[in-house]
């Protein structure tokens, strides 16, 4: 996790560094992004610096509990609809306030901790996963600047990033001295470091068809159509891929057998209560956005709208929206879709068993990643996807 | 085949981390008696390898109420209005093999109308009861949604039966002798409707649950349970029906009206958790075959035979009745000394039995199997304890 900081601090710094070296190509002009900000203010005043790095830190920590508050008020209200009855309602109009509501309940209530558990590590878990999911969403490229750190390895940061997850599962499970916990914990564990792998090859692919690791690069290459399409079946392979794998990221149904609650009594997160409790969930939430967003940029052309190659008179209905609008509608849009989709998900399967769990990772994603991985190479190599000129 | 009876002391002093492999260590944790899973309050101890689960002893009595030994203290008639409280999803039924018990040993018959309308509402709460447990299973295999679906079409049933009897869970209906009251007048006509909007939601259950590959996978070849254990055991109802043994006291003792019925009996083929899964969803379609076909030819008559005297006495002896449940067979033993309460009255009561295989079921499998095995025991817990 220190190293990931230092990414963090460092990456813009390099950023700039690479670019400067590479000397003759800042006609490329990207966005400037909090970070990049930053380092521009380095050379005059280290405070400025600071002062940018705070902004950062304080949007994403809003973001993250603006997040928590939408996102589970959303869920109840799809859960609802699916299960045929109305979700929160009474606590403001179409019960809007109710995860307020929750929240201020949730800060009210008492913080037990197991006698006999490791306190400190205890403590420690809920906020080592939320420090992940901040680091996520760290790079998570909204729109055209805005966007926290946009560094030049970006893919590389996000698979190193999203497996620190795991560790407050693992250290939540392991401290709470009681053994549904602990089988919790471990089946986090198995799970997550498994679907790792599939989610990382389904993200190569992408990165293959675009040649860069840089997020918002990856965005840029998307402009004459989206890589889901514009890559033949292959792309349409690894998204798939990408979903299954990060819905078990997620520990979402059909994969949330750390949580368990009908085996487990609620795994990993037992005996934890009020905020801390909150905080796991705060984490999920968030996550739940950031592997939608990192979908939509990755496979659905990010904050770019739909275009479809040369067409321009297409292309122009599809630019309509000023500029301002454009990139926030839709990526907003793609995103809530992806979300909706996940959550449709959770309220309609039921949950694996762990040995079907593994088995669908070793046996089925990752062989089919690998070849698809293959198959990716073959088509970028010989340019058989859609607009190979784009680029 | 023995029945290997161990007590819990004798279990734990067994393990202590010494047997096995030196690589493992073996472990034990209490499933329930507070466990979403469980429910209600039963308690399993469970002694684990990792995942697996090598022992799996349930420890009853954590709502034992007694209520055998108070029915010796109770006239027959009173006896009747504990038994809904044992399987609350069978009461009705409940409170006919009691009825059935008593009416058989005083030599009381009573008319076409009420055998009639018994079975139409045993046939309604069979149907009643396997809604709840379809939603249960879902829940307990990890999906919410299935469980609200479950309860929503329950609520529709709940209404036509809450118009006749008034109670929604524990009804209390059968009497020995007749019944408490007559039908509601809209009764045949809310029930033809309920046929009518039940018949495509039972579809829509397959599209949900039956033909989700997970479930599937999660149930296929799990607690297997074979004819033979099952029959050893005393499983009854579609857990041994699941097991392949073709025995319904609805077919082959009928009772009732259900002789005047066509309906089929669906059993199993291999004995795991899917055929007993499939047994209770076709089940719920037999059962709408009853009633449809009983519902038109509730012929006229008295709702109570003879008003009985609480002071009924049955002559000295001893007397066995049963009745096939939602859950399988419930006994009813009365011993009588000739006064008008009950010398010992004891009920076999279907889930007991079907509960000690669960052991036999899923030795050797998956904790998450374990959870699967149990909701398609479809246990209900105070029967066991009563």
């Amino acid at each position: 996790m220190a190293q990931a900081l230092m990414n963090l601090i460092s990456a813009p710094l390099l950023a700039q560094a690479g670019r400067a070296a590479a000397g003759a190509a800042p006609s490329m002009e990207r966005a400037r992004t909090v970070s990049d900000r930053a380092a521009d203010a380095l050379q005059y005043s280290i405070w400025a610096a600071v002062l940018y790095i705070a902004i950062g830190l304080v949007a994403v920590l809003v973001v993250v509990s603006v997040l928590g508050l939408v996102m589970s008020y959303i869920e109840r209200k799809v859960a609802g609809h699916f299960q045929c009855r109305l979700g929160p309602m009474r606590v403001g109009p179409h019960g809007i306030l109710q995860s307020l509501a929750d929240g201020i309940k949730l800060l009210f209530k008492e913080g037990i901790e197991p006698g006999h558990g490791d306190k400190v590590i205890f403590i420690g878990a809920p906020i080592f996963s939320i420090t992940a999911t901040i680091l996520l969403l760290a790079i998570v490229p909204v729109a055209p600047g805005i966007q926290v750190v946009d560094m030049n390895v970006g893919v590389v940061y996000i698979a190193a990033v999203s497996g620190i997850g795991v560790m407050g599962i693992l250290m939540g499970g392991w401290s709470s001295d009681n053994k549904w916990s602990l089988l919790g914990a471990m089946r986090a564990g198995a799970q997550m470091i498994s679907y790792e792998i599939s989610l990382t090859i389904a993200i190569l692919v992408v990165v293959m068809f675009s040649g860069t690791l840089r997020v918002s690069e990856i965005i840029e290459s998307q402009q004459q159509g989206w890589w889901i399409w514009r890559g033949h079946g292959v792309a349409i392979v690894a998204f798939c891929l990408y979903l299954i794998a990060s819905t078990a990221e997620l520990n979402r149904t059909p994969f949330d057998l750390p949580e368990g609650e009908s085996e487990l009594t609620g795994g990993y997160h037992t005996e934890y209560s009020g905020l801390r409790f909150s905080f796991f969930f705060l984490a999920e939430f968030a996550n739940l956005f950031v592997f939608s967003a990192l979908a939509t940029t990755f496979f659905l052309g990010g904050w770019l709208p739909f275009h479809i190659g040369d067409y321009e008179a297409f292309n122009r209905v599809m630019d309509i929206l000023p500029p301002v609008i454009s990139p926030l509608f839709w990526f907003g849009t793609k995103c809530t879709v992806l979300i909706f989709v996940l959550m449709w998900f959770r309220w309609t399967f039921p949950r694996l068993r762990m040995d079907q769990l593994m088995r669908l990772e070793w046996k089925v994603l990752l062989p089919f990643g690998f070849a698809n991985l293959i198959l990716a190479a073959t088509v970028v190599l010989t340019g058989l996807y859609f607009f190979p000129t784009a680029t | 085949m023995t029945v290997e009876v161990s007590s819990l002391k004798e279990l734990v002093e067994q393990a202590s981390g010494t047997s096995g492999s030196p690589d493992t260590q073996e472990y034990f944790v209490n499933m329930g008696p507070q466990h979403p899973s469980t429910h209600g309050v039963l308690r399993l101890v469970l002694k684990l390898d990792g995942e697996r689960v090598l022992r799996c002893i349930p420890v009853l009595g954590y709502i034992h109420r007694s209520i055998e030994k108070i029915s010796e203290h109770m006239n027959y008639m009173n006896c009747v209005h504990l038994t809904d409280r044992m399987d609350y999803l069978s009461s009705i039924m409940n409170n006919w093999a009691v009825a059935k018990a008593v009416e058989e040993a005083a030599g009381i018959e009573v008319n076409d109308r009420i055998q009639y309308i018994r079975t139409i509402f045993a046939e309604l709460e069979r149907i009643q009861s396997h809604q709840l447990w379809w939603g249960v299973l879902g829940m307990d295999l990890g999906a919410f949604t299935p469980f609200l679906y479950g309860i929503r079409d329950r609520e529709v049933l709940n209404d036509v039966m809450e118009e006749t009897i008034g109670a929604r869970l524990t009804m209390n209906y059968v009497l020995p002798g007749g019944l408490m009251a007559d039908i509601h007048p809209n009764f045949v006509n809310r029930v033809k409707e309920f046929i009518k909007y039940f018949r495509p939601k039972l579809d829509e259950y397959d599209d949900l649950l039956t033909g989700n590959v997970i479930i599937q996978e999660r149930l296929r070849n799990v607690g297997v349970l074979s004819a033979q254990t099952a029959v050893q055991y005393g499983a009854t109802g579609p857990v041994l029906r699941g097991s392949g043994v073709a025995f319904d006291l609805r077919k082959d003792h009928p009772y009732g009206v259900y002789d005047q019925a066509d309906f089929e009996v669906p059993v199993g083929t291999v004995g795991d958790s899917w055929d007993r899964y499939w047994v209770r969803v076709e089940e719920m379609r037999q059962s709408l075959r009853i009633v449809e076909q009983l519902l038109d030819n509730i012929p006229p008559g008295d709702y109570l035979v003879k008003k009985l005297n609480s002071k009924i006495k049955l002559p000295e002896g001893r007397y066995y009745s049963q009745l096939e449940t939602a859950r399988g067979i419930l006994g009813v033993f009365i011993t009588s000394d000739k006064k008008d309460e009950p010398y010992r009255l004891h009920y076999r009561s279907p889930n007991f039995n079907n509960l000690w295989c669960l052991e036999p079921m899923i030795k050797g499998d998956y904790i998450a199997s374990l959870i699967g095995a149990m909701s398609s025991l479809d246990l209900v817990i105070p029967d066991i304890d009563r």
